[in-house]
């Protein structure tokens, strides 16, 4: 069975202003499968949205080529969306016209009744029938982010993209997200790619856990299987000896990377050229 | 006691206008300190009003010429500026838009703007005399001139201030060039090109002043002039208020129009 993602052999080297060379991503490969839920998990700038935004096509590998569905990404597109950490909602639009944006541009080959079908059931999906006509800035962080989730399934994308979505919310909001969206997800059958700093996050709603390395060249370490059955409540599962020891794994892998990114800049100190 | 929101409300409003009294009352009990000092020729708040009541009460006379009501000059010197300023803003915010948008443009233009920025307005007049020969393009063109780069600069902060992820949801959802400038970038700008529209709008009442004063032929900038080279200084100082009031009046034009029109809020 072939992947329904395919990503091979990604490096991703950035051309710096005063002519050096910064490698960032190197020989990542991953393969994910239908329905699947993926998590990249690692460092604050060890490439992982970079990783995540050459998926989406809104930046292009030095090497390396991403496949989704068995077609080549070469450029941006609505099969590929993204819910991105800041909401993006245009905040001169209401609710209803954020999602309206998206869906009467990429659905545009449907009728105006079946788009103001989806465009209402995903707002109702979301819990956001009764905000539609609010503005941006009447909206409370986790209700924007809301509407950034409705408005990317309304389009009904062959894989989510998320990077860091509930990061800039609070903790109790980003619990009640995380649930919604893990529902969401089982029902749906949605593909998904997820960036996060969170572990107790990619251990709730993934199917595997991706680990990247920091950089420079960050490479995947290890990817965790994560096996609990859904639907998955955050106090059944938190409290089982096979969550711990997931939970382990991951915070050890950080703490490493972490220890090892210490290392080195000691040695950039000792040694300006060594590293 | 019943405690009545009307009254609550108009007290408030009561309130609020104390402060800005008392400093008008201020400034007229200094004006009127200052005009009693021997050694000036400077009228008394009453004594302005007196000289000129002719003037303040029947603002629309028409004595042919340049003998006319305040209402006709403000209107001549207005009509200047709506030309002006018009011009100004169609290319003002096409070349704001022109520059943000495509690099070459950009380096080409900017030495342009950063050399002929600083010129003060009037450095242009006799230029544009020469050029236009005629007294209203003249004038018109300094208006123009002046009031184009807040009208530029706005506009391309605006567009360089767009945050990424907007454009970035365009891309994924492959909205056109039109439709990227009509739902996108168009709105995310309105409220800087406002801004820019707003400061270019109180330029352009001093450039047109100082323009009419210079050429002496119609608006209130040449009754100020003529005033003066009539030692008549209470008229002075009504075209002055009226100057200011006018002034104002654009401005707060300007501030309803872009609250109106940035539906941001």
């Amino acid at each position: 069975m072939s992947s329904y993602v395919e990503i091979r052999g990604i490096e991703k080297e950035f051309k710096l202003s005063d002519g050096s060379k910064n490698l960032v991503l190197k020989n990542i490969d991953l393969n994910i499968r239908p329905g699947e839920f993926v998590s990249l998990i690692g460092h604050s700038g060890c490439g992982k949205s970079t990783l995540l935004n050459i998926v989406a096509g809104l930046d292009k590998p030095t090497q390396g080529y991403v496949q989704v569905d068995g077609q080549l990404v070469r450029k941006p597109g609505s099969d590929r969306m993204m819910v991105f950490q800041n909401y993006s909602l245009l905040p001169w639009l209401t609710t209803w016209e954020n999602v309206a944006l998206a869906v009467n541009k990429v659905m545009r080959h449907k009728s105006k009744k079946e788009r103001h079908q989806l465009i209402a059931h995903n707002l109702e999906m979301v819990g956001l029938k009764d905000a539609i006509r609010k503005k941006p800035t009447q909206l409370s962080g986790g209700m924007k982010q809301r509407v950034a989730l409705a408005r990317a399934l309304a389009i009904k994308p062959k894989l989510l993209l998320l990077d860091e979505p509930f990061g800039a919310l609070d903790a109790l909001t980003r619990s009640n997200l995380q649930a919604e969206l893990m529902y969401i997800c089982n029902t749906n059958n949605i593909t998904a790619m997820m960036v996060t700093h969170d572990v107790d996050e990619a251990l709730l709603l993934s199917n595997r856990v991706v680990m990247l390395k920091n950089g420079p060249g960050a490479t995947i370490d290890q990817v965790l299987e994560v096996s609990f059955p859904h639907p998955r409540y955050p106090t059944e599962i938190m409290d089982s000896t096979k969550y711990h020891g997931l939970r382990h794994e991951l915070m050890q892998f950080l703490h490493k990377q972490q220890q090892v990114k210490y290392i080195e800049s000691q040695i950039v100190k000792i040694l300006p050229d060594a590293v | 006691m019943f405690i009545n929101a009307k009254n609550l409300i108009f007290q408030r409003q009561i309130k609020s206008i104390i402060a800005p009294t008392f400093g008008i009352t201020m400034l007229l009990v200094i004006w009127h300190l200052l005009s009693l000092h021997p050694d000036t020729s400077l009228p008394s708040p009453f004594h302005v009003i007196t000289n000129t009541w002719g003037l303040i009460i029947d603002p629309f006379f028409n004595k042919g010429g340049n003998n006319k009501g305040f209402f006709w000059l403000i209107l001549a010197s207005l009509e200047r500026v709506i030309f002006g300023y018009s011009l100004a803003a169609f290319v003002g915010i096409s070349i704001g838009f022109i520059i943000s948008l495509n690099r070459f443009i950009r380096e080409a233009i900017d030495p342009i703007i950063q050399l002929l920025r600083p010129v003060a307005p009037l450095a242009w007049l006799p230029l544009a005399q020469a050029i236009f020969l005629k007294p209203d393009p003249s004038a018109i063109f300094v208006i123009f001139i002046t009031a184009i780069w807040p009208i530029i600069l706005n506009t391309a902060l605006g567009v360089q201030l767009i945050p990424r992820d907007y454009s970035n949801v365009s891309k994924i959802l492959g909205l056109t060039v039109f439709e990227n400038f009509f739902k996108i970038l168009l709105p995310a700008t309105l409220p800087y090109i406002f801004t820019g529209l707003r400061i270019a709008l109180g330029l352009s009442w001093l450039a047109v002043v100082a323009a009419e004063m210079l050429l002496a032929y119609d608006g209130i900038g040449f009754f100020i002039i003529d005033a003066y080279n009539n030692s008549n200084i209470s008229e002075l100082i009504l075209a002055i208020i009226y100057l200011g009031g006018v002034g104002l009046f654009l401005d707060k034009i300007m501030a309803y129009l872009s609250f109106k029109l940035t539906p941001q809020e």
